[in-house]
């Protein structure tokens, strides 16, 4: 397996623009003679669809959900960064790149995230023509907030709703694209493979989730915009239906999986009430711009918040980081909050929980702004835990948020398989070790307007894809293999429901892999985790038949795909002795409890490479060369 | 707590359907709606039953893929809230729950409490957009948006496209709905000049698919997770007026 970055040379600000210039071009007339098929429909893959079929290619999209705006980009809070310097603060694109190569801890690729910052700006400028009602100040200019792991005030926000906002103005844009008929849309289909014919992706096997029919869908190329893994956890603020299907599926066909333990585990989320618990809810990190994180000053103090007085509270944040205090990046926050919990100092029940304290927030500028600012999020937390947020504080703690890892990608955001492209959280190139704030929604939009329409033109021009039939033997074949797997669930009818394996997973990939790992803990899990697959394949019970809309069984397959690649996630985080972004090894710290990174041994991107033998996948290294900024230990104090 | 639950089961959509009681036995009041029903099922599966089918994603109230009518009542009894972020503390213990799928022409039954809410989409595609083709926008602050117009146009954006508005509707009308999107964009000086024609075309294709028409009965805006005002049908309507007594040309012409 080569694994061919293909940055392109020269300074980095120049990177992109020579890239596009060198690129080859499809001409208007030729575009609307290749298919493209995109997977996914949130902020990368609804982008992408969108403007291939604005720029004349005929698209094919598919999501599992019932309409293309339900994909879970439309949950994301808090807000979108650009390098705007609309503040006035010092920003620019160099210092939003700056901020991005060292808050994910010196692990992704300087070039990749240069050419992000450069585009952050253009996303903006996009957003507002489509109409997205970003927040204004009183004479009508866009108004901004900070975030996590930066000093300049550069995230652009809808209230609380960014996410929905700027996923809808994509939607709409897919929609009007529907509509002409440049994309045809596939709601409530899945896809279960990918089809490779002559080491080129030409499509995929899909299952209509409402008939059960499984059909083969070909192309000239294939666009996953699948999302993240963070359901592998059980226990995630990822949406019930997120799965890593389709980029498991395609790494078994040849993609190389990169860096898959990079996990982020976001310090404000909503604590675990119970056992029945199905999913986290995040409070977004925008609250850390006025909420005061602290905890009592003694292990074991019962007293509700308000009784605890000033002087035996413990602003761990502020006393620990005293230049980026509640707004440092969020591993250093969820490690934080975990290492004060550790310590017995945890509130709420089980000790697992933090405060975020608005009182000061609300004295210094009025109930009426956090109101303004916070309203929605404040609302949502009362209704999950019947506190008022504006007369105690909130109770927050880690949870599962977002991966890092994914499928590798070179600088056309294209995978080891010449025509599978893979944008935003589904791919893993931006955020290294550990992703910022309000980066999420600027990569997923980056890669689908603006990225991946440049160069999947130049893939086209330059790969002459030939037409493939329907009838082609591998296409066939992929097709009975989905029908037998599809067979094989259905036919063990054991004695376990598809979700009391998945919360076992989630409680072994928690417990060992999670904010903190070590070598005992993950040799644990890889030999649990085998046990478990096994027994899944052995005693699980779907009910129903495959020609149905079948919830059970659309579970399991996804079950049975984070069974795998929950295994990988820990041979990786073995692999890696070292500790960075949210990636900590506690074997690998340094005196005062942070990170300690060995550039020297794992200054690279792991890419591993699926061998057909789950337990001996192969590694592949990407090194990782940081000519612009400067390789330092991380801090924030 | 314990419950006992009547919920709509129907195998596919030209099957017959029926309510089917559940006990709802060892019920936290922390749950919520949803899991409740995931611990149904949970257990309807360990007996050999089928599931209960139901939409949900986000479980955070956002992504409008959950419904039901919960005791005849469009995402249940509690003001402002979607059925994924219904805790179960809103009801006592011994409560009967009658649990149904969004019931309107537009939206036929998938199965059990499962419908088919694509209509909503096709309304969007009709008209429901701005036509900024990828690359061609100005500066972000080239045009000045006063603030209370922003966050009019936010008020309305908000709609998550449950189609609760449609369930509640003693008409199926789904004028909550479009009239969100016409206020939303038809507020934004972006929106300005598609704004005739996008009336014209949303409201000729909620009448296309089958939704009936408003008669102002205001179930919708109390149904509403997020609230929206029907304020915003009035705007349609305006809007929507003066589009069909535009000529198209015209109307074209008239918006710039």
């Amino acid at each position: 397996m080569e694994l061919r970055s293909r940055v392109p040379g020269g300074p980095i600000e120049r990177k992109w623009d020579t890239h596009r210039f060198e690129m080859k071009l499809v001409n208007p007339a030729n575009k609307r003679k290749h298919t493209v098929i995109v997977v996914g429909s949130g902020l990368a893959g609804g982008a992408a669809a969108a403007s291939m079929s604005e720029l004349g290619y005929q698209v094919k999209c598919f999501c599992f959900q019932d309409s293309p705006r339900r994909a879970h980009s439309i949950a994301a809070q808090g807000g979108i960064n650009a390098a705007k310097n609309y503040r006035n603060d010092g920003d620019s694109i160099y210092r939003l790149f700056y901020d991005t190569v060292k808050g994910g801890d010196f692990r992704s690729r300087e070039a990749n995230v240069y050419r992000l910052a450069q585009i952050s700006v253009e996303i903006i400028d996009q957003c507002v023509a489509q109409g997205v009602p970003f927040a204004r100040e009183y004479g009508g200019l866009l108004a901004n907030r900070s975030f996590g792991g930066a000093q300049v005030s550069r995230t652009f926000y809808a209230r609380g709703q960014t996410g929905q906002q700027l996923l809808l103005g994509c939607y709409q844009a897919l929609e009007k694209e529907v509509a002409r008929g440049g994309v045809t849309m596939f709601p409530r289909t899945e896809m279960l493979d990918l089809i490779v014919i002559e080491g080129r992706a030409r499509g995929i096997v899909a299952r209509d989730l409402v008939t059960g029919r499984v059909s083969t869908h070909l192309a000239d190329a294939v666009v996953l915009g699948t999302g993240g893994y963070g359901n592998v956890f059980y226990l995630s603020t990822n949406a019930k239906g997120s799965n890593a299907t389709a980029i498991w599926r395609a790494h078994k066909r040849g993609a190389a999986f990169a860096n898959p333990c990079y996990t982020q585990i976001h310090p404000t989320c909503i604590p675990v009430s119970g056992e029945y618990q199905s999913k986290l809810t995040l409070m977004s990190e925008s609250l850390r711009n006025d909420g005061r994180v602290w905890v009592p000053l003694r292990g074991g103090d019962r007293r509700p918040p308000g009784e605890v007085p000033e002087a035996e509270r413990d602003y761990y944040l502020e006393r620990r980081y005293p230049s980026f205090g509640n707004l440092v990046p969020r591993d250093v926050a969820s490690r934080a909050a975990k290492s004060v919990c550790d310590e017995g100092r945890g509130v709420g029940p089980g000790g697992l929980g933090v405060y975020l304290d608005f009182a000061d927030a609300i004295r210094r500028v009025g109930a009426g702004t956090i109101r303004e600012r916070y309203g929605n999020l404040f609302e949502m937390y009362q209704r999950i835990t019947d506190e008022n947020p504006y007369e105690v504080p909130m109770r927050i703690f880690p949870a599962v948020h977002y991966t890092m890892g994914g499928l590798w990608v070179d600088y056309n955001l294209m995978s080891t398989i010449p025509g599978l492209h893979v944008i935003g959280e589904a791919n893993f190139s931006d955020h290294g070790a550990n992703r910022l704030g309000a980066s999420a929604l600027m990569q997923g939009l980056a890669d689908g307007y603006f990225i991946v329409p440049s160069t999947i033109s130049d893939y086209l021009a330059s790969a002459h894809p030939t037409p493939v039939d329907p009838s082609h033997p591998e296409c066939r074949r992929v097709e009975a293999e989905v029908a037998e797997r599809t067979r094989r669930l259905l036919a063990i009818r054991g004695k376990r429901t598809v979700d009391s394996f998945h919360r076992e997973l989630g409680s072994i990939m928690w417990d060992k892999c999670g904010m903190a790992r070590n070598a005992a803990g993950l040799n644990e899990a890889l030999r649990r985790i085998p046990e478990l697959r096994e027994e899944f394949w052995r005693n699980l019970n779907v009910p129903g038949s495959d020609a149905e809309l079948n919830q059970a069984l659309e579970k399991a397959g996804r079950v049975a795909d984070f069974l795998e690649l929950g295994e990988l996630i820990c041979r990786d985080a073995l692999h890696r002795e070292e500790s960075c972004g949210g990636h900590f090894r506690e074997e690998y710290q340094t005196e005062d409890g942070e990170a300690r990174r060995d550039d020297a041994r794992f200054g690279y991107v792991a890419a591993w490479e699926y061998t057909g033998d789950l337990a001996a996948p192969r590694l592949g290294k990407e090194p990782l060369e940081f000519e612009y900024v400067h390789l330092a230990q991380r801090s924030y104090k | 707590m314990n419950l006992t639950l009547h919920v709509w089961r129907q195998a596919g959509p030209d099957a017959p359907g029926r309510m089917v009681r559940y006990e709802a036995a060892d019920i936290s009041p922390d749950m919520s709606f949803l899991e409740m029903l995931d611990v149904v099922n949970e257990r309807l599966m360990q007996t050999g039953d089928s599931p209960i089918a139901f939409d949900h994603d986000c479980r955070e109230g956002i992504c409008g893929s959950c419904s039901l009518m919960i005791n005849g009542v469009a995402h249940g009894p509690n003001p402002g809230t979607a059925t994924c972020q219904l805790h179960m503390r809103s009801f006592a213990d011994g409560d009967e729950i009658h649990i149904e799928p969004w019931r309107a022409r537009a939206f036929p039954v998938v199965r059990d409490l499962v419908v088919d809410r694509a209509a909503l989409d096709r309304i969007i595609a009709a008209g429901g957009f701005v036509s900024a083709a990828t690359g061609s926008a100005p500066d972000g602050n080239a045009t000045l948006i006063p603030k209370d117009t922003v966050d009019t146009a936010m008020d309305a954006a908000q709609c998550i496209g449950c189609g609760a508005c449609v369930a509640a509707c003693p008409n199926g009308s789904a004028s909550l709905f479009t009239a969100a999107k016409i206020t939303h964009l038809g507020l934004l000086p972006q929106g300005q000049p598609e704004r005739l024609q996008r009336a014209r075309r949303m409201v000729e294709r909620m009448d296309i698919e089958g939704f009936g028409g408003c008669t102002l009965y205001g179930e919708c805006q109390e149904a509403c997770p997020k609230m929206i005002s029907i304020d915003t049908i009035t705007r349609m309507n305006r809007d929507f007026l003066r589009a069909s007594m535009t000529p198209v040309r015209a109307a074209v012409a008239e918006s710039d």
